[in-house]
Order: structure tokens, then C-alpha cells, then sequence
């Protein structure tokens, strides 16, 4: 069990001190910037306008497609990496295992590519 | 070996090969010729559908298995399989005209009803936990798409969306139930947990309830029925007569298989559930319909019903229960088809009609079609010689025999109730004055409904061979 | 033995607590970073217990994916925050319900475990010392597992054709880049050569739009 966790020590090491900048980062301007706030700087800027409407918009539901698509090859992925790990000793079984069922993707993609859907227009 | 693959047979699994492959290709020649080409996917997918129902019945008899014991093919599986098949080929024979006249071809609709059967077939033939999970999910993922096919319509995106928020939160119990039950007998095997359950533990006991109720959502059962009406509804007509057929069939077959074989040494445990969800769901299919107005929320409430007295027969828990459930899953699949069919053939100047005001008076401006829609309506109620009576005596005779009598009882009293609001459409058709004479309807429709009224009232001159089947059937799962 | 016990609680102490915060946070936007950090904290969780595999998986999918798709939703509807807030007294009684009933399961599992703790020992598979746990997936699903494996594949198919059928929608006043089209232009289709009499220009239906 802690034979696993040490290889995890590096990550931690890691993670703690990205932690620690950017923490000092955070909290430094806190401590030391010169502050002197007024309402004309701490309002939005747009080329001299005031703000027109909220900031936030609505996104196109295109961009839904396309995180869809990839959350589909990414899963694909996901089973390439045991595959890759073992990919020696798997044999033929195996690797014809995974080429069918990149077929089956692949058919899909054919798909998707013929109807437009990687297109953005 | 040509058919084997890491070691396992692949022959019991020719059908699915079959059918998913060509969906594969359906999609690629679709996807090259575009719309235009959805007549001739949608003729194709036909053929595949029966092609594989041919394979299924030309397959070596009795038990085959394969994949370590995780796929099974026996009498039962493969004749609800081929029931399921030709499910999925009518529903695709009823869309053609749909999506033909409607200007909304979608080449996409025959591959999506293709892969789903394939989940079907899985599930039909699934021997462990993970192979019925992963069957109900391509059956499903595809059934929600289908459900929010007409996308520019409210009701059918509604439908879609509802039936996916509860679909997912079934499967989501079902999965909790299947841990638990992996948890506590250590295998995902039914002949295994079958092994390991010999008494009920808690632990199983739980596990067993929610995998119940997942399965109960998608035989739309009480007290998981609450989607049923609104996607039934909402879902363009051609694809609710296809929720009320094949999946149900895939549902039922799984159902009967887990507590059959899996559950047979905890009888005691899942009879109460059965016993419980069958009495609910008559009583609610025969009270809830009363009130409606849309005929495709009649129908709705009619399917729960008729599942619920399909169940009465799994309660019973012996061979001739099996075989009642079998049968009954025949003779109701051909029933709502044939009730479906009338329904998408009732046009007026190219709008649907689906209040059940509108058929007022069919009887004057189409009495065939009015004569064999009352014939059906009348199986479905149950009122003999015609074969939905027959079901229904299957059914309950096996409950009789098992000491179900107060659940018999139950059963023919909600049985008559529900016939009030079958012969309310008789009456309209046959003694209210008409609106309207309706469209001509398409010589495909007309086909399908004779046959299937035919079917339902000459089932009772020669009803040998199907009986039989549905014995050898119930007989492979003891 | 203390090191792990601390990065335990450490975890599940912030994966809790980023749990409240998605669904206690004013800002949808929030919730959802909160989601991510829950997530990340759930992974971190799964490496104390061994399972590699299923922590990175976590990461890659759900951190990169799944919460990427909620930040998309969320900007796609046009959520009034006020308006939802309103709701969260109304639905109270039923969520306490639902945490009840959890609560209730998660009960009895703790109450199966103690009760007889020889169950879970006899039925869960040792972890293998020697191979790691992506090589211990890998070395069965490939082969022995080969049909769950082409299944899945079979449904992530499904689900990509349901997404396009559902969402994509071409506009049809798009123009459109052909490259065959382009390529098989010949000069005689793009140009001609015209007599044009003086004095009264070019009148036949086919004249190019800015002569008329």
C-alpha cells in the first residue's frame, strides 16, 4: 500500500509548492500593492462606452456538439491506455480486440464527418 | 476457427454481429447519400432485422453459451429474440409511410431502431450482471434518442428529455442494486448468484429491490410508470408503437430471466415485489385511463396495465407462469401494434388525429378499418374468443395454480374495469355521430392492421404451434 | 501509516466540503469549478486506495470533459440566478427526504460491514502486487472481457450518432467552401467574351451583376 503512495511523493511535492506560488501570489497584493480605489477605475472598460448589457452571453449551442464529440473520443482514449500498457502480451487476440472496436469508432467519425458536424457552419 | 475469438465460440452471437455490423453499414451509405437515401436505408434495415431473425431460428437448438457463461441463447431467448425482431421491422414498416409523408426523412431512424435491437437481443440473452447492464444501456441510449426524434416539436423533445432523466436514474439504481448484489455474493453471474443466494441476506435482499426497480422503469410498471403517459404522448406515433413493443419484450425477458434463474432459491423475496408492482400497475392501468382524452395516453396507461397482468404470471414463478408471460408478451405485442396502426392511420386533411373524440363515427366513413380496430380493442380488453383473452387466461391460470388467488381475483376485477374505457371507443366509433370523414389510409397500414386483427381473432382455430413454443421456451429457463 | 490516514481526511475533508459549495454557491459557475475540485479530490481519494486507473480516468474524463460540457450548458441557458434561487425552500422537504433515504443506505452498508466483516473479505480479489492496475485492466479486457469491450464500443456509437441527430442543424444560408466545384472550374465557365454595341451595354438575363 505505501509502496504505491511513495511513487505519489514527487505529485505531492509538486502540488504543494504550485500550491504555495500561487497562494503567495494571491495574497502578496493584499499585503504590499498601493490601493486607492474610485468608481472610474474599478468599472468595466469598453472603448469608452459605458457597459451595454451583462458581460455573460449565451454560448452558441454549437459548441454543446462539439464537447460532446470529444467527451465520446476521449472515453474512446481512456481504453487505449490499458491496451498500450499490455499491448505485449496481449497477442493477436488483443490487438485485433481493439482494432475492431476502433472500427466501430471509426465508422462513427466516418460519419460525423460526412454529415457536417465537424464543420462549424 | 473462422468463428471464435479469444477463445470463445462466436456463433451464438452471429445474430448481433450480424445486425450491428449492418447498422454500420446502413450508416456509412447513409451518411454518403444523405437524406435521400432513407427509403432505401429503412428497406434495408427491414431486411437486416428479418435476416437476423432467420439466423436466430436457424441456429443450432437447445442451450448454447459463450463468453465464460455471460451470453446465453436458449428456447426462451431466442423466441423472444425473434419476437423482438419482428417488432422492430413492423415499427420501421409503420414508419416508412410516417416519415415518407411527413417531409421529416431521417435515414438515422432505422439505424438507431437497429442498434437498439441489437441491446435488446443482448439483453434477452444476457447470463450476468454486466452483459444486462450494457445491453439495457444500448437499448436505452438509443430509445431516448428516437423519443426526441422530432426535434422541432415541444412535446417529442419533452418526451425525449423526460424519458432520459428517469432512464438514467433507473439505470442508476439498477447499477446500486447490482453492486450491492456483487457485493454480497461475490459474482456477477446469475448461475452464481444463484449458487451464493440460497437464503435471503439483507444485503442480497436490497440489491435485489433496486434491480427490481430499475428493470420495473423500463417495463413501465407502478410505481415507475410516472414517464410512461407523457412519452407516449409526446413521441412521434410510429416510435411509441415501438416503446410499446420490443423494448418491453427485451425488459420482460430480462426480468423473467433474473428472477427466475438468478433469484430461484429467494422465491419468497421477489414474489412479494412482483405480487405488489402486478396488483398496482392493473389497478392504476384500468383507473388512470378512464379520464383520458388522447388515445396515445390511453394507450400508455392500457401498456402499463397489460404489463402488470404479465406479471402475474412471473409471480406465479413455475413453467406455466413462464410460459404465460411468453405468451402474453405475443399476444399483446401483436395487439398494440395492430391498435397503433390505426391510430397513425387516422389522418384528417394530413393532420394526425389522436383525441379519442376524433374517431366518432369511423364506423360510417371506414368500417373495415373501424371493424378491425374494434376487434382489437376488444382483445385488449380480454373479452373471448379472441387471443387477449387467451393471454389473460394463461396468466391467471398459472397464478391459480401457484395459490395466487387473491392476486387472480384482483386481476379479473381491474380486467373488467379496463374493459369500460375499450368499449368507450367502440361506442364512439359505432354509435356517435360522426365529424368528419378521415383520409385514405395507405395500403402498408391497412396491411398490418388486418393481419394483425386477423391474428387476434383466429389465434383460438389453431393456437398449437405458438403455445408450444412458448412451452419449450418456459421450460429452457428451469 | 499516519501519512495516509492525514491525506485521507485531507481529501475527503475538501471533497465534502466542495460538494456543499456546488450546490450552495450563488453562481452556477462556481458550482460547477467546485465540481471540478470535488472531483479532483475524489481521485485523489481512489490513489489511496490503490486504484491508479480509475483516479486518472476521473481526471481525464471528468475533469477534462464532463465539467467542461456543465460549464458549456450552464453558459448556454440563460439561467436567471435569483429565480433559481427561489425554488430551494420549496424543494427542501424532498431533498431532505432523498439525503435520508441515502443516508439510510449508506447505514446499512456501514451495518452489513460490521456485521459480518468476513463478507468483504472473501469476496473481494487481493490487489496484485506485481502488475499495476492499468496493466491488470488491460490484461483482461482485451481478451477475456472482449465482448463487454466491443459493447461499450457499441454504445459510445449510439451516442454519437444521438448527439448529431439531436443537435446538428446546417443552416441552409450558409455558403459553403467545394473544393471539387472550385477545382473543376474551367476559364470557359468563369469568363466570356462580349461584343457589346456602343452606346446601349449589356441586356440578356446572364450579364454579370454589376453591369446592371
Amino acid at each position: 500500500m505505501s509502496g504505491i503512495l511513495q511513487n505519489y511523493l514527487p505529485l505531492v511535492v509538486f502540488i504543494g509548492i504550485a500550491g504555495v506560488i500561487g497562494a503567495v501570489l494571491l495574497i502578496a497584493p493584499f499585503i504590499v500593492a498601493y490601493k486607492q480605489p474610485d468608481p472610474e477605475k474599478l468599472s468595466a472598460y469598453e472603448c469608452g462606452f459605458n457597459a451595454f448589457d451583462d458581460a455573460r452571453m449565451k454560448f452558441d449551442v454549437r459548441f454543446y456538439l462539439v464537447a460532446i464529440l470529444f467527451i465520446i473520443f476521449d472515453l474512446e482514449v481512456a481504453f487505449l491506455f490499458p491496451w498500450a500498457v499490455t499491448f505485449g502480451k496481449l497477442g493477436v487476440t488483443g490487438f485485433w480486440s481493439m482494432i475492431v472496436f476502433l472500427g466501430v469508432l471509426t465508422v462513427g467519425f466516418a460519419y460525423e464527418w460526412k454529415k457536417g458536424a465537424l464543420e462549424w457552419d | 476457427m473462422m468463428f471464435e475469438a479469444a477463445g470463445y465460440q462466436l456463433l451464438p452471437v452471429l445474430p448481433e454481429i450480424v445486425l450491428a455490423v449492418g447498422a454500420m453499414v446502413l450508416l456509412l451509405i447513409g451518411a454518403w447519400c444523405g437524406q435521400r437515401a432513407a427509403g432505401l436505408v429503412t428497406g434495408l434495415a427491414i431486411c437486416f432485422l428479418i435476416g437476423t431473425g432467420v439466423i436466430e431460428y436457424l441456429l443450432p437448438h437447445g442451450r448454447l453459451m459463450t463468453f465464460g457463461g455471460s451470453f446465453i441463447v436458449d428456447e426462451f431467448a431466442r423466441f423472444l429474440k425473434i419476437l423482438a425482431l419482428l417488432g422492430s421491422a413492423a415499427t420501421l414498416v409503420l414508419s416508412r409511410e410516417f416519415l415518407e409523408d411527413q417531409s421529416r426523412r431521417m435515414f438515422e431512424f432505422a439505424i438507431l431502431v437497429m442498434l437498439s435491437t441489437v441491446g435488446m437481443m443482448v439483453l434477452i440473452s444476457a447470463a450476468d450482471l454486466i452483459m444486462l447492464y450494457l445491453g439495457l444501456e444500448l437499448m436505452s441510449l438509443a430509445l431516448y434518442v428516437v423519443a426526441a426524434s422530432n426535434r422541432d416539436n415541444v412535446k417529442s423533445t419533452e418526451a425525449g428529455l423526460k424519458y432520459f432523466v428517469l432512464g438514467a436514474l433507473a439505470s442508476g439504481m439498477l447499477l446500486y442494486g447490482a453492486s450491492l448484489i456483487y457485493g454480497f455474493t461475490g459474482t456477477v453471474s446469475f448461475a452464481g448468484i444463484a449458487a451464493a443466494a440460497k437464503t435471503g441476506s439483507i444485503g442480497v435482499v436490497f440489491g435485489l429491490v433496486f434491480l427490481l426497480a430499475g428493470l420495473c422503469f423500463k417495463v413501465s410498471v407502478v410505481p415507475f410508470h410516472m414517464w410512461t403517459p407523457d412519452v407516449y404522448e409526446g413521441a412521434p406515433t410510429p416510435v411509441t408503437a415501438f416503446f410499446a413493443s420490443a423494448p418491453k419484450i427485451a425488459a420482460m425477458a430480462v426480468f423473467t430471466r433474473v428472477v427466475l434463474t438468478a433469484f430461484s432459491g429467494v422465491v419468497a423475496e421477489w414474489q412479494q415485489i412482483v405480487v405488489f408492482v402486478a396488483i398496482a400497475s392493473m389497478a392504476l392501468g384500468s383507473f388512470g385511463a378512464i379520464g383520458q382524452r388522447n388515445i396515445k395516453r390511453l394507450m400508455a396507461y392500457s401498456s402499463i396495465g397489460h404489463m402488470g397482468f404479465a406479471l402475474v404470471g412471473l409471480a406465479a414463478g413455475t413453467v406455466e407462469g413462464a410460459q404465460g408471460v411468453v405468451l402474453y408478451l405475443v399476444i399483446y405485442t401483436v395487439m398494440t401494434f395492430g391498435a397503433f396502426t390505426v391510430i397513425l392511420a387516422m389522418s384528417r386533411n394530413g393532420q394526425a388525429l389522436e383525441q379519442i373524440s376524433d374517431f366518432a363515427g369511423l364506423s360510417r366513413t371506414n368500417p373495415l378499418l373501424a371493424f378491425f380496430f374494434a376487434m382489437l380493442l376488444f382483445s385488449l380488453a380480454g373479452i373471448p374468443p379472441l387471443a387477449g383473452f387467451f393471454a389473460k387466461f394463461y396468466v391467471f391460470s398459472a397464478a391459480i395454480k401457484a395459490g395466487l388467488f387473491a392476486l387472480s381475483v384482483i386481476g379479473v376485477i381491474t380486467s373488467v374495469v379496463g374493459a369500460f374505457y375499450y368499449l368507450n371507443v367502440i361506442k364512439m366509433m359505432y354509435f356517435d355521430e360522426q365529424a368528419e370523414a378521415t383520409d385514405a389510409v395507405h395500403i402498408e397500414l391497412r396491411s398490418v392492421v388486418a393481419a394483425t386483427a386477423l391474428f387476434n381473432m383466429l389465434f383460438f382455430v389453431y393456437p398449437g404451434p405458438l403455445v408450444s413454443a412458448a412451452t419449450a421456451a418456459a421450460k429452457s429457463l428451469f | 501509516m499516519i501519512l495516509p490516514a492525514l491525506f485521507f481526511y485531507l481529501f475527503a475533508g475538501v471533497c465534502v466540503a466542495s460538494a456543499a459549495m456546488v450546490i450552495s454557491s450563488r453562481n452556477p459557475v462556481h458550482s460547477v469549478l467546485f465540481l471540478i475540485l470535488a472531483f479532483v479530490n475524489a481521485a485523489g481519494l481512489f490513489i489511496l486506495l490503490g486504484a491508479e486507473f480509475i483516479a486518472m480516468i476521473l481526471i481525464v474524463v471528468y475533469v477534462g470533459a464532463v465539467a467542461v460540457l456543465f460549464l458549456f450548458v450552464i453558459m448556454m441557458l440563460d439561467v436567471d440566478f435569483a429565480e433559481l434561487r427561489e425554488g430551494f425552500l420549496e424543494y427542501l422537504p424532498f431533498g431532505l427526504v432523498i439525503a435520508a433515504i441515502f443516508l439510510l443506505e449508506l447505514l446499512l452498508v456501514v451495518g452489513g460491514w460490521t456485521l459480518n466483516p468476513t463478507v468483504t473479505k472473501s469476496i473481494t480479489a487481493a490487489i496484485p502486487g506485481d502488475v499495476s492496475n492499468t496493466e491488470a485492466l488491460g490484461l483482461v479486457l482485451y481478451t477475456k472481457y472482449i465482448h463487454y469491450f466491443q459493447l461499450a464500443g457499441m454504445v459510445l456509437l449510439v451516442a454519437m450518432i444521438g448527439a448529431i441527430v439531436l443537435t446538428l442543424r446546417h443552416r441552409a444560408s450558409v455558403k459553403r467552401q467545394d473544393i471539387n466545384v472550385q477545382n473543376a472550374r474551367t476559364p470557359e465557365m468563369a469568363m466570356g467574351v462580349r461584343q457589346v454595341a456602343s452606346g446601349q451595354g449589356l441586356q440578356d438575363a446572364d450579364s454579370a451583376e454589376w453591369v446592371k
